[in-house]
C-alpha cells in the first residue's frame, strides 16, 4: 500500500531549524486571502494585550454544557487529538506516531480537507488539463518543435472526472496512511469543551467525550465570500463548485487575482471561456513580488482572452436567472461609488478564504477568534482572550492564518509535535515555498523586493537582487519556453538569501532549493558551489546564486573602517 | 544593462519572445494580388445547364469560382513604399530617437520590439531641469514585452516632458525635449507646449497607426438604432474581453458594431466579421455596413482636410476598415489603372463541350478543367497573350503556361493557379483544380499556388451573367471573363435556322503588348478548340 505520501515525508525537520527565533509575523497573502482577512491573526505576543473584542463573537450557546469544566483529567484517552483531519493535520499526525504518541484524529467531513477535496488536488489536475490544451493549441510552439497537431479538443466530463479521481485517490491514501501508522479517526464535528477534553459525534447522535495530553486545532477554511455576492453554485460559484467543472461559460468574472483566481483563469481558458478579472487593489496580483506580478500579467492575462478592473469591489453579484444574464456592480474602492454593471456568463468568487472555526467551543476555554481566525503564538500555543497562553492547546493551517497553504499547516503541525514531545521549535515560516500553477508557474519563497527593502531601511543593512532569465537556460529552449525570470533578493555583506521568486517553466519545483538554504541557513557564498545536473532547470538557480555579488572579507573590513 | 539608444537596444527584463510574426506575412502576401472588377453588363437569360456544378456553391460554400486573377511577385516589392518612411529608416539605421533639430532635441518613443506601435513611460528617471550627460538612462518605458531603461545619446538639459508618467505614446512620437544650454530652455518649453497640444506625433507613425484610429467615429449622437434587442433606452455595449481586444487591434470601433452573442453582447466573431476577417458563424442580418468613407490609407495624415470634400455620412451608417485582403485589392485596383487595356468579346458554340463535359464529369473533370485546359492550349499557340510588360519596354514571353482562376473567398477573392495548364492532361488538371480549392479553403495555398500564374480565368457563368469585362491583374497580359453559356438562334449561311449553346468570352489584354489582332486571333483559336472539344481530352 503506498501509504506514504509526498507531504507526509516532510517529518525530518533540518536540526538547524532548532535554532531560529521566531520572526516577527510575515504577511504574504497566499491563496489570494484578502488582507484585512489576515494582518489581525498574528497580535499574540500581546503587549498591546486586551484587543480581542470579537467582531463576529460566537453566541453565548454553550457555556455550561459540562460539570467539571476547568478541571483537567488525571489520566488521558490519548496523548494527542487533532480535530480536522487535512493536509496540516495528517502531517501532525504522522509525526506524532512517529514520536511514539497515542494519537487521534478528529474529523467531520471527509479525510483531507480542503486541499486533497476541494483545493490544491482537484485544481492540479484541472491545471494539468490546460497546461497541455494550451500546448496542443500553441500553433506557434507546435511548429517550432517540429509538431503537427490538428485541433485539440476536451470532453469536459473527462476533465471533471479526472479531478475527481484524484482527489479520491489520495483521499484513501491519507486515510489508509493514518490507519497503517495506527492513528484512530474518529468522526464528527469536534468541540473543545474543556482543557484537554473534547466532545465529538455526528449530528443527532450522543456524543462522545474523549480526553488528551495535548490538542490540536486544523480546522482549516472556507472559501470567503463577500457580502452582497449570492452564491446559487451554478453561475455563481466558489472554488468547491468550481472544481467539479460543471460547465464551462463562454465568459467568466473572476473576482479576485490572487492564486485561486489566477489558476481558474489558467484552466478556465484554456478551454476556451473568457475571463474578467475583478481585483479589489490597484493592481492584479498584489501578493506577488511586483516585478513578477508585472512579467506574469504579461504572459498570463495580456495576451490571453482575459480583461480586468481593478480597484473595484463586486458588491454585488446576482445569479443568472430569469432569462438574464450573471449581474455584477462594480463598486470603486476608494470612492465607495458605483463604477460598472457587467453582464457575464458565470461569476467565481476568489477572494480568499475565511478560518471555519465556528462550533470549536473555544469559548469553553476563553479563547476569542480575531475575524474567526484563533490567535497563536509563534509555537501555534493558543492564546486566550486575556493574552494568556491556553496550555496544551495549539492551533495550526488556516485556522491560525499565519500562512493559508497546506505545506504550511503541515510543518506548524510538526513543530507543535517537536514541542510536545520535548524539543523547542519554531518554524521559520520564511523558509516556506508558495507556488502558483498557472503555465508557466511562479513560485517564491521568503521576502518580495518591497519587503526586504522595507527591512533593510528597519534594521540597518543592504540588500542586492540578482536575476537570471530561463532564456539562458538549455532546457527550457529546449522545450522551447524560454519564457521566465528568477529574482534572488539577498544581503551583499553575509550573502543571506532572502527571498527568491521565479516565474516560468516548472518554476514550483524549482523553488525548493531556494526555501531549504533559507531554512538550513546556507549562504551564498556557500550554495554557489553546489553542482547541478546539465542541462536541467535547476540551472537556472545555479546561474542566479553565482550572479549574486556577496562581499568579500577585505571588501567589508574596507568599508567598516 | 541599460539602453544605449543608437546601439542595440537590451530588454532590461526579459522580453517575451518574438512569436507573433509568421502568419501576417503569409495572409498579407496571399492578398496583394487580388482585384477584381466586373460590370454586369446585362443579366438576363435562363442559364444552361453547364455550369451547374459550379452554380451550387454559392450559398453553401466559402468557395465560388469566379472572378480573377492574379499579378505574380512583381507587387511584393510595391508594398513597401507604403510603410511609411520613418519606419524604414529606423530599421536601416539603429534606432534612434533623438533627433537633431537647431540644438533643441526631441526625445522620441522608442521602437523597442519588432511588434511594438506604442509605448508607456513607466516613469521618467530624470526631472524637468535635470541636467543630462550622454548615457544617462532618462526614462523608462513599458512597451509590448518589457520595462526597458531608455538613456540619451546626447549631453544636454531635460526641458521639458511631453508625455508624463503613466501616459501612453506611439512610437515615433515626442515624449520630452531637450535644450542644449540654459538658454534655449524656455524655447524647448514653448516646443514642448505646441506638441502635447497637439498630441500627434511629429514624426510619422509606423504602419500600423492608421486613419482608422483618428477617422472621425460615425456620429456617436446616433446610438445604434439597429440594436436588435428590445432596447430599452440607450443600451449599454456589453463586449467580451477578446471581442475588446480585437477590436482594439483591427481597430473597430466597437460601439459601432453590433452584438450578436448571447444577451445582445458582442462576441469576437462580431468583431471579426465587423473587420471583414471571417464571418460570424451565425449572423445573417448583421447591421455592418460598409460605407460612407473610403478609408484612404494613402494619406492618412491629410484626413482632417479630406472630409469636407466628401458627403457627411447617412446617418446610421458604419464605417469598416478594410482588412488587410481588401486593401490589397484595393491597391491593386488603383495600379491597374496605369495600363491601357482593351476588350475584344467573342462568342463561342459550346454544344461540343458541353457534350464533353456530360461524358468526363463523372471521371471527375470540372468545367473550370475543361476552360483552363482550352485556354492553355490556345494559348500555347499565340504566345503574345501568354506574356507580360513588367518595364514599359519589352515583351517577358512566359516559358509556361500557368492558368489562375478566380475564385471568392468569404471577403475575398483568390486566384489558384494551375500550373503548366497546357501540358497536364484534362484528369490531372482537375485533380490538381480540387486540391487547390481544398487548400484555398483552408487558407493552405503557398505562394508558388497562388501567384504564378500568366493568364487569368474569371467566371461568372453560374449566376447567369452572359457577359462582363474583368479588370487585368497587375504583371498579367490578359485576363478572360467568361459568361453564361445558353441555347442561341443562329442562321447559318445557307439560311438555315438551328439553336446552339453560345458563350461569350471576353478578353482584357494589355495593349502595349497584344494587340487587337492577337486578341482576336487567340480568340478563334480558343472557339476552335471549344468547338472542337474532343481535342481536350488528347
Amino acid at each position: 500500500m503506498h501509504s506514504t505520501l509526498s507531504f507526509s515525508r516532510a517529518t525530518t525537520v533540518p536540526t538547524t531549524n532548532y535554532a531560529f527565533h521566531s520572526q516577527s509575523p510575515i504577511n504574504l497573502r497566499f491563496c489570494g486571502l484578502r488582507r484585512e482577512a489576515f494582518g489581525i491573526s498574528i497580535l499574540t505576543r500581546s503587549s498591546s494585550g486586551r484587543v480581542r473584542l470579537s467582531t463576529r463573537g460566537r453566541s453565548k450557546r454553550i457555556s455550561a454544557s459540562t460539570g467539571n469544566n476547568g478541571t483537567p483529567p488525571k489520566s488521558f484517552d490519548y496523548d494527542l487529538i487533532i480535530i480536522g483531519a487535512g493536509v496540516g493535520g495528517h502531517g501532525a499526525a504522522l509525526h506524532a506516531v512517529e514520536k511514539g504518541l497515542k494519537t487521534a484524529i478528529i474529523e467531520g467531513d471527509v479525510v483531507g480537507g480542503t486541499c486533497v477535496n476541494r483545493g490544491c488536488v482537484p485544481s492540479k489536475a484541472l491545471l494539468a488539463v490546460s497546461g497541455r490544451m494550451r500546448e496542443l493549441q500553441s500553433e506557434h510552439h507546435m511548429k517550432a518543435l517540429g509538431l503537427q497537431v490538428s485541433a485539440a479538443g476536451y470532453d469536459r466530463q473527462g476533465v471533471a472526472g479526472h479531478a475527481n479521481n484524484i482527489a479520491s485517490k489520495i483521499r484513501s491514501n491519507l486515510t489508509n496512511s493514518m490507519k497503517a501508522l495506527g492513528v484512530d479517526i474518529l468522526t464528527g464535528f469536534g468541540t473543545i469543551v474543556g482543557p484537554q477534553k473534547v466532545k465529538y459525534g455526528k449530528v443527532g447522535f450522543t456524543d462522545n467525550v474523549v480526553t488528551a495530553k495535548d490538542i490540536i486545532i486544523a480546522t482549516g477554511s472556507v472559501p470567503f465570500v463577500p457580502k452582497g455576492i449570492e452564491v446559487d453554485g451554478k453561475t455563481v460559484i466558489t472554488s468547491d463548485h468550481a472544481l467539479k467543472l460543471e460547465f464551462v461559460p463562454d465568459w467568466i468574472a473572476i473576482v479576485g487575482s490572487g492564486y485561486i483566481g489566477l489558476e481558474f483563469s489558467d484552466v478556465y481558458t484554456a478551454l476556451g471561456s473568457e475571463v474578467t478579472f475583478i481585483e479589489a487593489l490597484d493592481q492584479l496580483m498584489p501578493g506577488f513580488d511586483p516585478e513578477i506580478s508585472k512579467l506574469a500579467q504579461r504572459v498570463l492575462i495580456n495576451p490571453r482572452k482575459i480583461d480586468y478592473h481593478t480597484g473595484v469591489f463586486a458588491t454585488k453579484i446576482t445569479p443568472a436567472r430569469d432569462g438574464k444574464p450573471v449581474i455584477i456592480e462594480l463598486t470603486d474602492a476608494k470612492t465607495k461609488e458605483h463604477k460598472d454593471t457587467l453582464e457575464v456568463d458565470a461569476a467565481l468568487i476568489a477572494t480568499g478564504r475565511a478560518p471555519f472555526t465556528n462550533g470549536l467551543g473555544l469559548e469553553n476555554i476563553n479563547v476569542v477568534t480575531q475575524r474567526g481566525f484563533v490567535p497563536v503564538d509563534e509555537r501555534m500555543r493558543v492564546i486566550d482572550a486575556n493574552g494568556n497562553l491556553v496550555p496544551h492547546l495549539y492551533c495550526i493551517g488556516d485556522a491560525n492564518g499565519k500562512m493559508m497553504l497546506a505545506h504550511a499547516a503541515s510543518a506548524q503541525g510538526i513543530s507543535v509535535v517537536e514541542q510536545v514531545t520535548g524539543r523547542d521549535h519554531v518554524l521559520n515560516h520564511l523558509s516556506v515555498p508558495a507556488a502558483c500553477f498557472t503555465h508557466p508557474e511562479i513560485s517564491m519563497v521568503g521576502l518580495t523586493e518591497p519587503q526586504a527593502r522595507e527591512k533593510a531601511v528597519k534594521e540597518g543593512f543592504e540588500i542586492s537582487v540578482a536575476k537570471t532569465s530561463f532564456k539562458a537556460n538549455t532546457k527550457a529552449l529546449a522545450e522551447n519556453e524560454g519564457e521566465g525570470l528568477a529574482k534572488l533578493i539577498y544581503r551583499p555583506d553575509n550573502g543571506e538569501i532572502l527571498g527568491v521568486h521565479i516565474f516560468g517553466l516548472h518554476a514550483a519545483d524549482l523553488i525548493h532549493e531556494a526555501s531549504n538554504a533559507i531554512a538550513l541557513g546556507t549562504r551564498i557564498q556557500d550554495i554557489k558551489f553546489a553542482v547541478h545536473a546539465h542541462p536541467t532547470l535547476s540551472e537556472v538557480l545555479d546561474e542566479l546564486f553565482k550572479s549574486a555579488k556577496v562581499l568579500d572579507m577585505k571588501t567589508l573590513r574596507k568599508m567598516k573602517s | 544593462m541599460q539602453t544605449q539608444l543608437g546601439s542595440a537596444v537590451f530588454p532590461r527584463l526579459l522580453r517575451r519572445s518574438l512569436s507573433y510574426i509568421p502568419s501576417i506575412l503569409y495572409s498579407l502576401h496571399s492578398l496583394l494580388n487580388l482585384f477584381h472588377f466586373f460590370r454586369f453588363l446585362s443579366n438576363s437569360s435562363p442559364q444552361s445547364q453547364k455550369h451547374k456544378e459550379m452554380a451550387s456553391p454559392f450559398l453553401s460554400n466559402t468557395i465560388i469560382s469566379f472572378s480573377s486573377s492574379l499579378s505574380s511577385s512583381s507587387s511584393l516589392p510595391r508594398l513597401a513604399p507604403s510603410i511609411p518612411f520613418s519606419a524604414i529608416r529606423s530599421k536601416s539605421t539603429p534606432r534612434r530617437i533623438l533627433t537633431v533639430r537647431s540644438k533643441i532635441r526631441e526625445i522620441f518613443m522608442p521602437a523597442l520590439s519588432s511588434t511594438m506601435t506604442e509605448g508607456k513611460i513607466v516613469s521618467w528617471v530624470k526631472s524637468e531641469g535635470d541636467v543630462l550627460s550622454k548615457g544617462e538612462s532618462v526614462v523608462v518605458v513599458e512597451s509590448d514585452k518589457a520595462d526597458m531603461d531608455v538613456e540619451t545619446f546626447y549631453d544636454g538639459i531635460l526641458a521639458a516632458i511631453v508625455v508624463g508618467e503613466g501616459e501612453t505614446a506611439l512610437v515615433g512620437a515626442a515624449i520630452g525635449v531637450l535644450a542644449e544650454t540654459e538658454d534655449e530652455i524656455a524655447e524647448a518649453k514653448a516646443k514642448a507646449a505646441s506638441k502635447s497640444g497637439a498630441s500627434t506625433p511629429s514624426a510619422p507613425p509606423p504602419a500600423p497607426t492608421p486613419a482608422a484610429a483618428s477617422t472621425p467615429a460615425p456620429p456617436k449622437s446616433t446610438p445604434a438604432p439597429a440594436a436588435p434587442t428590445v432596447a430599452e433606452g440607450p443600451r449599454k455595449t456589453v463586449a467580451t474581453p477578446y471581442a475588446k481586444k480585437l477590436a482594439k487591434q483591427h481597430k473597430v470601433d466597437i460601439e459601432s458594431v453590433v452584438g450578436t452573442g448571447p444577451y445582445g453582447r458582442i462576441t469576437p466573431e462580431d468583431i471579426d466579421a465587423a473587420a471583414g476577417l471571417s464571418p460570424s458563424k451565425k449572423n445573417v442580418g448583421l447591421a455592418v455596413v460598409v460605407e460612407t468613407k473610403p478609408a484612404a490609407p494613402a494619406k492618412a495624415p491629410a484626413a482632417s482636410a479630406a472630409p469636407s470634400s466628401l458627403p457627411p455620412p447617412v446617418p446610421g451608417s458604419t464605417v469598416v476598415p478594410f482588412t488587410t485582403m481588401q486593401s490589397a485589392v484595393s491597391k491593386n485596383m488603383v495600379e491597374s489603372l496605369s495600363v491601357p487595356t482593351f476588350r475584344v468579346g467573342y462568342p463561342v458554340t459550346t454544344d461540343a463541350l458541353d457534350a464533353l463535359y456530360e461524358k468526363v464529369k463523372p471521371k471527375g473533370v470540372t468545367m473550370t478543367a475543361l476552360l483552363a485546359k482550352a485556354a492553355a492550349m490556345a494559348l500555347a499557340q499565340h504566345p503574345v497573350v501568354n506574356s507580360s510588360c513588367k518595364d514599359g519596354k519589352s515583351f517577358t514571353y512566359n516559358s509556361n503556361i500557368n492558368i489562375a482562376v478566380a475564385v471568392a473567398i468569404n471577403g475575398g477573392l483568390i486566384t489558384p493557379v494551375l500550373q503548366d495548364a497546357d501540358k497536364l492532361d484534362l484528369y490531372l488538371l482537375s485533380q490538381k483544380w480540387k486540391e487547390l480549392v481544398e487548400k484555398a479553403r483552408a487558407k493552405q495555398l503557398q505562394p508558388q499556388e497562388y501567384n504564378s500564374g500568366t493568364f487569368t480565368l474569371s467566371n461568372l457563368g453560374m449566376f447567369g451573367v452572359d457577359r462582363f469585362d474583368a479588370i487585368l491583374p497587375p504583371g498579367q497580359g490578359a485576363i478572360m471573363a467568361v459568361g453564361a453559356s445558353k441555347p442561341t438562334v443562329v442562321a447559318d449561311a445557307d439560311g438555315f435556322f438551328s439553336v446552339k449553346n453560345k458563350m461569350l468570352v471576353n478578353v482584357t489584354a494589355d495593349h502595349r503588348i497584344i494587340y487587337g489582332a492577337d486578341l482576336a486571333a487567340f480568340l478563334q483559336t480558343f472557339s476552335k478548340i471549344v468547338e472542337n472539344a474532343e481535342s481536350l481530352t488528347l
